[in-house]
């Protein structure tokens, strides 16, 4: 085996706080572009950055449950909408503040994934996907089956947070939406960035690779198992909650199976186990759609053709990038990236 | 072994290009006109609809029939010399993708205003947008009483009517007709199946209605709920329900062989869409006999009545500016909806704020006239749409509309009254003033 913490034996105590000032600063200057990309774009692509935002913090935690842990989910659709609803509710119902009612999203559907990763530690494979997809069809449905609290198809609606007033009463909504739903990703970016590069992080990778070698070196597999899906339920709640307060919903029709199916597309796209790869898969949910509808339209078609080629484009260029980039856009950018810095010297 | 580590330098790289892709993927779009959207020669409107997904089916058609009307308008001149576009987003029913689109149409297209967005659980998510930014939010596509409320949303109106009201009127006629008979509901678990719903029990008494079965859109399977009305005993099935689940409810129906008297919603019934999904359904074992011979009822002249002049007029307009799609109720709707439209801007006046359109339809909205059967319910408190519908019957695979307009408000116990007076012929040319 390839022991994932081999690759530093070298490394020493003392490392790990350089590599946590590393991280940081790495997060900051994140957030500054982040902070100076919403300062000079128009309001539309400020909500654009805003859902880049929440699903990178979906998209993160997916990576590190299906890349770094090697398990699969078809249901972070579902956990989204229990990190939405749970805003809703305390938003709209009980009038909490944003912050503390997000971090209330993220307890819940730690909650929640901590019931479904302990059964999903059971499962394997094709059975697990199985698993996770019931969820992500069923949980959608109890919106319908208790109408009175979660208003039913229809959904819940809440009030636009407001910006606070010494940022002046000009102050565009959607860049402080795009503020919350940013520093939300950033914290996700420091959280999982860290986690990844520590025992923990190794200690998914061990599993990912061989469960029984990884008992062999005192792993519990199930325990290591259930806690990668329940950090990455947490993400996704996050990212549901963040979802709710740009988009101020939380309804059945926004979780449906199509969201699950391609938030895990974006994260093969982007590059599998990433966060890099999360970042490119946030840009392809939110940008892809636009370009392929520009694109459809911008042929004189038939409206029954126009309607159904976005589509039909955005199936292609998932198996054209497939085809190009088996490993995502990530693993492209790297062997790019590779090729250059080796290409001047002459290898051994 | 698959390597899997971050690389952090990569992240601040990948910000800045996605900065830069942002960017470049946006145009700037400023208008130097005191009205968005508004120029001397134009007038852009934006529209959610769900082109793909569950709801496509038939409501697909509408907002390019609405185009057709405009086309037709704009090759006779427009409306003071400005010619009318339509923006048309696809949302996919998903309210999601309706937030996205119409902050895209209103913030960075630049659209006067959002007309016909489709949907309840998808339109509900932007009204408080559209009237916080002072959008003019005209007569959206479904009949929810949601919109109907001047005093807290002043910029949105609604347009067919109200599903309370419909459900009064169906409620009515089966008292009337189908007296001592048990009843059961098969409805959209949303506004528009509670709302019918509710207008049905104010008018039916509740010892007659033995059965009432919700269904969830994207669950196809509604045996249980079908299996429940025919085990109750219902001899008559109202359906609040959209083609697709009108087309699957019957099915499941006629494979339990039960076969009650059907009643169903306008919304549900277009003899075009739900034959075609239940011969798409079926594999071409069944058609539009499935549902031949139920009750219904509509606020516009049926599609299929050849004789009556909106129709004319708006077949002739299909032929020339839509000719892929089939002429069904969908494509009436879009057109008719269309033609208030136009009427409201010409009232409104050549020089068109968004103000001014939501004023005017305030001050003069009552007197709107045009292919609907009844009147507008619209002034400044009331945004409600058309006032009442006229019963009807799919005959022959078509909708025959009979005994003449009724009107009544949305509330328990105030009355249903008819309405006599006649439908105006249509202008030779553009839109007539009131």
């Amino acid at each position: 085996m390839n022991a994932p913490g081999g690759r530093a034996p070298n490394r020493v105590r003392g490392v790990g706080q350089s590599r946590l000032v590393r991280s940081l600063g790495l997060v900051v200057l994140a957030g500054v572009v982040f902070f100076l990309a919403s300062e000079t774009l128009g309001a539309y692509d400020d909500l654009q950055l805003a859902s880049g935002a929440y699903y990178f913090a979906v998209l993160a935690g997916l990576t590190v449950l299906t890349g770094t842990s090697g398990q699969i989910s078809l249901g972070h659709g579902a956990l989204m909408a229990v990190g939405a609803y749970t805003l809703c509710l305390l938003v709209g119902n009980e009038h909490w503040a944003i912050a503390p009612a997000l971090l209330a999203a993220v307890a819940v559907s730690a909650v929640v994934g901590t019931a479904v990763g302990a059964a999903a530690t059971r499962l394997r494979g094709p059975y697990l996907a199985g698993a996770t997809l019931a969820f992500a069809v069923g949980l959608p449905a109890l919106a319908d089956k208790y109408p009175s609290t979660f208003g039913g198809e229809n959904g819940l609606v809440i009030n636009p947070p407001t910006p606070p007033s010494w940022l002046g009463a000009s102050f565009p909504l959607e860049r402080w939406e795009a503020w919350i739903a940013g520093i939300g990703a950033l914290v996700v970016m420091f959280a999982i960035g860290n986690l990844l590069k520590s025992g923990v992080g190794r200690a998914f990778r061990a599993v990912r690779d061989d469960e029984i070698a990884a008992s062999l070196c005192g792993l519990h597999v199930g325990r290591v198992q259930t806690l990668a899906f329940v950090l990455s339920a947490a993400c996704a709640g996050l990212g549901g909650g963040l979802l709710a307060v740009v988009l101020q919903l939380a309804a059945p029709g926004a979780f449906e199976l199509q969201l699950s199916l391609s938030l895990l597309t974006a994260i093969v796209l982007g590059g599998l186990g990433t966060l890099m790869g999360a970042i490119w898969g946030a840009a392809v949910l939110v940008l892809l759609p636009n370009w392929t509808n520009d694109l459809a339209h911008s042929f004189s078609l038939s409206t029954q053709v126009s309607d159904n080629l976005p589509l039909a484009l955005y199936g292609l260029v998932l198996i054209v990038a497939m085809l190009v980039w088996p490993s995502g856009v990530q693993g492209a950018l790297r062997r790019i990236a590779g090729g250059l810095r080796r290409s001047p010297s002459v290898q051994g | 072994m698959n390597q899997v580590s971050i690389r952090p330098r990569a992240v601040g790289v990948a910000c800045a290009l996605i900065v830069a892709l942002v960017v470049a993927g946006c145009g700037s779009s400023s208008s130097s006109s005191s009205a968005p959207g508004v120029t001397a020669t134009s007038i852009t409107f934006g529209t959610h609809q769900p082109l793909t997904g569950p709801a496509a089916p038939g409501y697909s058609e509408i907002a390019p029939a609405s185009q057709a009307f405009f086309d037709y308008l704009n090759a006779q001149g427009g409306i003071y010399g400005r010619k009318i576009h339509l923006v048309i987003k696809n949302d996919e029913y998903n309210p999601t993708q309706t937030v996205s689109v119409v902050h895209q149409m209103v913030l960075q297209e630049n659209v006067f205003g959002i007309f016909e967005g489709l949907g309840t659980p998808t339109h509900t998510k932007v009204v408080g947008f559209l009237n916080s930014e002072k959008v003019p939010d005209m007569f959206v596509a479904s009949g929810c009483a949601c919109w109907d409320n001047g005093a807290s949303q002043p910029y949105t109106f609604g347009w067919q009517p109200n599903y309370t009201i419909e459900g009064k009127i169906l409620g009515q006629y089966l008292k009337q007709h189908f007296a001592g008979k048990k009843v059961g509901v098969f409805y959209q678990d949303d506004d528009f199946g509670t709302g019918g719903l509710a207008g049905i029990k104010y008018e039916l008494p509740a010892s007659q209605i033995v059965s009432t079965q919700p269904y969830q859109p994207g669950v196809t399977n509604v045996a249980p709920q079908i299996s429940a009305i025919k085990a109750a005993g219902a001899e008559v099935l109202v359906d609040f329900t959209v083609p697709i689940y009108t087309a699957l409810g019957q099915l499941t129906s006629f494979t339990l062989g039960y076969k009650p008297q059907l009643v169903v919603s306008n919304v549900g019934i277009d003899p075009t869409t739900v034959g075609g999904l239940l011969k798409t359904f079926s594999k071409g074992k069944a058609g539009t006999e499935l549902i031949e011979g139920a009750i219904t009822d509509g606020y516009l002249p049926s599609s299929s009545e050849t004789s009556n002049s909106w129709i004319a007029l708006f077949q002739k307009i299909h032929n020339q500016y839509d000719p892929s799609a089939p002429f069904d109720g969908n494509v009436e709707y879009g057109m008719a909806n269309a033609y208030t439209l136009a009427q409201a801007l010409q009232l409104a006046g050549k020089d068109l704020t968004r103000e001014k359109l939501v004023d005017v339809v305030n001050e003069k909205g009552a007197q709107l006239s045009g292919p609907g059967l009844v009147p507008f319910r619209y002034s400044k408190s009331e945004h409600g749409g058309y006032s009442g519908v006229e019963m009807g019957q799919v005959r022959n695979g078509k909708i025959v509309l009979f005994g003449g307009p009724l009107v009544t408000e949305p509330t328990a116990g105030s009355p249903i009254t008819p309405y006599t007076t006649a439908q105006p012929a249509p202008p030779a040319s553009g839109v007539s003033v009131p």
